[in-house]
């Protein structure tokens, strides 16, 4: 297994999603986030998949459904979130069955950071997971490249996120209703896809309350404006 | 070998025609001989308690616990054979650290109670092995509070998680007795040993599905019914051991400790001031105990 | 023609000979963490006459950006100690695991005893140094504030490679470098320390806090302190650095001789 020469995380490099790809790897160059809002948790994504410059699927979904209402988006390879996710679908799944009760968003983060953190040099996977559960409502949490786990009130990720930190940081608030939530992580998305060449493509949307899991589409070709799904 | 026609009690795991198993039941007279090991479940914690009957004064007072700790908020004890209690304990640790591991989160009693009835009956289906003789009072102390994952940094919204469900509760004590076969229910009092039958009745007294038995309260009820039940086995010394479980706010904050020493020897004060007062009434109630279950062989 | 897999998309063998298939094989030993990637900056401590004063900003820093603003690198264990955790949180996070559980096996003897921060040391101490020598290390630099078996202030660094080290006054990082200079000042010797008042080590603690601000590009002015003494710790998260000096930029006008 080779990995890049500039697989180093420079002082002030900040590109290390894409560095640390294998050989013709394929990358989720990606604009990822998922937010808290007053009745559960929102998931947003790009929908571009790229090999270096060309687009391998302009309509990605990289919004992953790994319990009934415990969800994950992906960055980083395709193929090692995907790998991922399966493994945690299926644990979910089992934990549900052998113990009677819905699996909760912790549950679901514990075991993404067991299989981030212990395969950490062989894996490129920058994850958040955000799910509902009754108890504790809706949660998010980000697992970025070495496997760390942190409980956030909102969470971005990928190449795109870096566009959009200041975006973000001023325009959130804490407790937003659904529309002002969906328009937050559309208004975000969009800038992100605007500046970062890995991201583009369409807006998808998951929104996880008690009602279940809602989703959302968003089409370029109408500005962003049309809710298509 | 020895009676013609039987045989059906001479292995584990064998079936008598009438649908018995014999090697349990066996295992379940080993209990009955044990000292008495009893949990209450209380409105803000659980205590455990348990009669150690001294064996040899040249034993270390204080000393040979009978209790033990399984995770920071659970505790067990149990009736019977002593190395099958220690073995029963150091299996329940390995399911609670094995859960954290996995999980990331402590174990609920009631999922531990689960596992080890699982474990317990696993025993009573091979010809190679032989059930456990011991029944364990498991007793703990869910957090009621949301459940963070082990060593999470950052904390989410300052005005806490959207779409919470109000009105439900959550966490709360367990109480959990498992016996030789496997079986295992939850409960609200349980008793087991010697003066089981003498300790359920005293513990049915209290009413404890009502949920107002508070911590400190229990704590003296169950050194009662303790001193209540060695009362049937007055020719030997005891030793009372107690620990509990309180609540977040309690005097244990949700971890399984010692009964602090002031407080089980002035719940030993009540127990025996109590003890003398009815002294002649329970002189002769449980002379004519039942024969329960007597009907073992063929 | 040959179909199989590691001929596809190569040169063909009859015209350019054999595919080489040592390519496919990975050379040389097996390789593990080679860079930490979520991490923190320093932290730092002072010994005075009843305990011992840490502290650590709330930053994990993802490169040079600030990606996470409400990290608590400063940890709790048994109620005796707290560990100050520079370098990757993941492996902080493991380490946490590590000592959660170390704790709870201790409860299982009820003989009341409990770890204490020399133990604690000890401890990581060894987990570190195995882990170095399985070329796989855990990649933090970490402090050890809290009380030694005579219930006398103890301090002590442990870090990636298992190298350990004991002084009045400890700094990681950029602290080594910025805040040591400081702490060394008011207290030069176990001596020193031992007559310091709380306040006097909490002010200079605070300061040097301040002075890695002005001065390390991976820090924030978000920070955590712990105050470690026989009557238990006093650790507040949420502190934010106060009298900080800018206000002199007024009179900086260029770079050399301009005025205006």
């Amino acid at each position: 297994m080779e990995f890049g020469t500039s697989g180093m995380l420079n002082e002030d490099g900040i590109h290390v999603d894409m560095d640390r790809l294998k050989k013709g790897e394929v990358n989720l160059g990606t604009s990822i986030m998922a937010i808290n809002f007053k009745d559960g948790v929102i998931l947003g994504a790009d929908s571009r998949t790229t090999t270096g410059a060309y687009i391998a699927n302009r309509v990605t979904d990289k919004l992953t459904q790994v319990h009934d209402t415990i969800w994950c988006c992906r960055s980083g390879s395709a193929a090692d979130t995907q790998a991922v996710a399966d493994i945690v679908h299926y644990q979910l799944g089992m934990y549900d069955i052998q113990n009677g009760r819905r699996p909760t968003t912790q549950t679901a983060a514990a075991m993404f950071q067991e299989l981030c953190y212990e395969n950490k040099d062989r894996l490129s996977a920058g994850l958040i997971i955000a799910g509902w559960d009754e108890r504790h409502g809706g949660q998010v949490y980000s697992i970025p490249l070495g496997g760390s786990l942190h409980k956030q009130s909102y969470a971005i990720g990928g190449s795109g996120s870096t566009y959009i930190y200041g975006y973000c940081d001023a325009n959130w608030k804490e407790g937003m209703n659904e529309e002002e939530a969906v328009n937050f992580v559309k208004g975000a998305l969009q800038e992100a896809i605007k500046w970062d060449g890995s991201s583009g493509g369409v807006i998808r949307m998951v929104v996880l309350t008690k009602k279940g899991a809602n989703r959302h589409l968003y089409l370029p070709d109408t500005n962003y404006t049309v809710r298509h799904q | 070998m020895t009676s013609i026609g039987t045989g059906y009690d001479l292995t584990n795991s064998v079936f008598s025609p009438d649908g018995r198993n014999f090697q349990v039941e066996y295992a379940v007279k080993a209990v009955e001989n044990g000292g008495t090991s009893i949990g209450i479940r209380c409105k803000d914690g659980v205590v455990l308690a348990v009669e150690k009957v001294i064996s040899s004064k040249l034993l270390k007072p204080g000393a040979n616990k009978r209790i033990a700790t399984i995770d920071r908020h659970m505790g067990a004890v149990s009736s019977g054979l002593v190395p099958d209690g220690r073995h029963f304990i150091s299996r329940a640790r390995d399911e609670a650290s094995s859960w954290r591991k996995v999980y990331k989160t402590p174990i609920t009693t009631a999922d531990l109670a689960s596992r080890m009835g699982g474990y317990l009956q696993a025993y009573t289906l091979y010809s190679s092995v032989r059930p456990f003789g011991i029944t364990a009072i498991v007793g703990g102390w869910d957090s009621e509070l949301e459940l963070p994952v082990d060593g999470q940094v950052g904390s989410g919204p300052s005005i806490g998680a959207g779409g919470k469900v109000e009105g439900k509760k959550y966490g709360g004590p367990g109480l959990y007795m498992i016996e030789p076969s496997g079986l295992y229910w939850g409960y609200y009092g349980a008793a087991t040993g010697k003066g089981r039958q003498t300790a359920k009745a005293e513990l049915e007294k209290l009413d404890l599905a009502a949920g107002k038995l508070s911590l400190e309260d229990g704590v003296k009820e169950a050194a009662r019914i303790i001193y209540v039940a060695h009362a049937d086995n007055k020719d030997k010394e005891f030793e009372l051991e107690m620990t509990w479980i309180s609540n977040l706010e309690g005097p244990t904050k949700g971890r399984h400790e010692d009964v602090p020493r002031e407080v089980l020897e002035e719940a030993e004060r009540l127990a025996k001031k109590a003890l003398e007062g009815d002294d002649d009434e329970e002189e002769t109630k449980e002379d004519d105990k039942p024969a329960e279950e007597d009907k073992m062989e063929e | 023609m040959n179909h199989l897999p590691q001929a596809w998309g190569r040169p063909r063998d009859d015209v350019y000979g054999a595919y080489d298939g040592s390519y496919l094989q990975s050379h040389g030993p097996n390789q593990h963490t080679q860079q930490p990637i979520v991490t923190g900056t320093s932290v730092i401590a002072l010994k005075f006459q009843d305990g011992v004063v840490i502290a650590a900003d709330n930053l994990a820093s993802y490169g040079s950006l600030a990606r996470f603003t409400d990290v608590k690198r400063l940890r709790k264990f048994a109620g005796t100690s707290v560990v100050g955790f520079g370098g990757d949180v993941s492996d902080m996070q493991y380490l946490d695991r590590l000592l959660n559980s170390l704790d709870i096996e201790e409860a299982y003897s009820s003989s009341g005893h409990s770890l204490n921060a020399k133990n604690l040391h000890t401890y990581l101490s060894k987990v570190l140094y195995k882990r170095r020598s399985d070329f796989n290390p855990l990649w933090n630099q970490l402090l050890v504030a809290g009380l030694d078996d005579d219930k006398k202030p103890f301090l002590a660094s442990a870090d990636l490679l298992g190298t350990t080290f004991s002084a009045p006054s400890l700094a990681t990082g950029f602290g080594a470098h910025l805040a040591q200079p400081l702490l060394r000042k008011v207290a030069p010797d176990e001596m020193a320390a031992s007559k310091l008042s709380k306040e006097q080590a909490l002010a200079a603690v605070k300061e040097s806090m301040k002075v890695l601000f002005y001065r390390d590009a991976r820090s924030l002015d978000k920070y955590s302190i712990a105050i470690i003494t026989a009557d238990g710790i006093d650790l507040k998260e949420d502190e934010k650095l106060e009298n900080q000096s800018w206000a002199f930029a007024d009179q900086i006008r260029g770079y050399g001789t301009q005025v205006n």
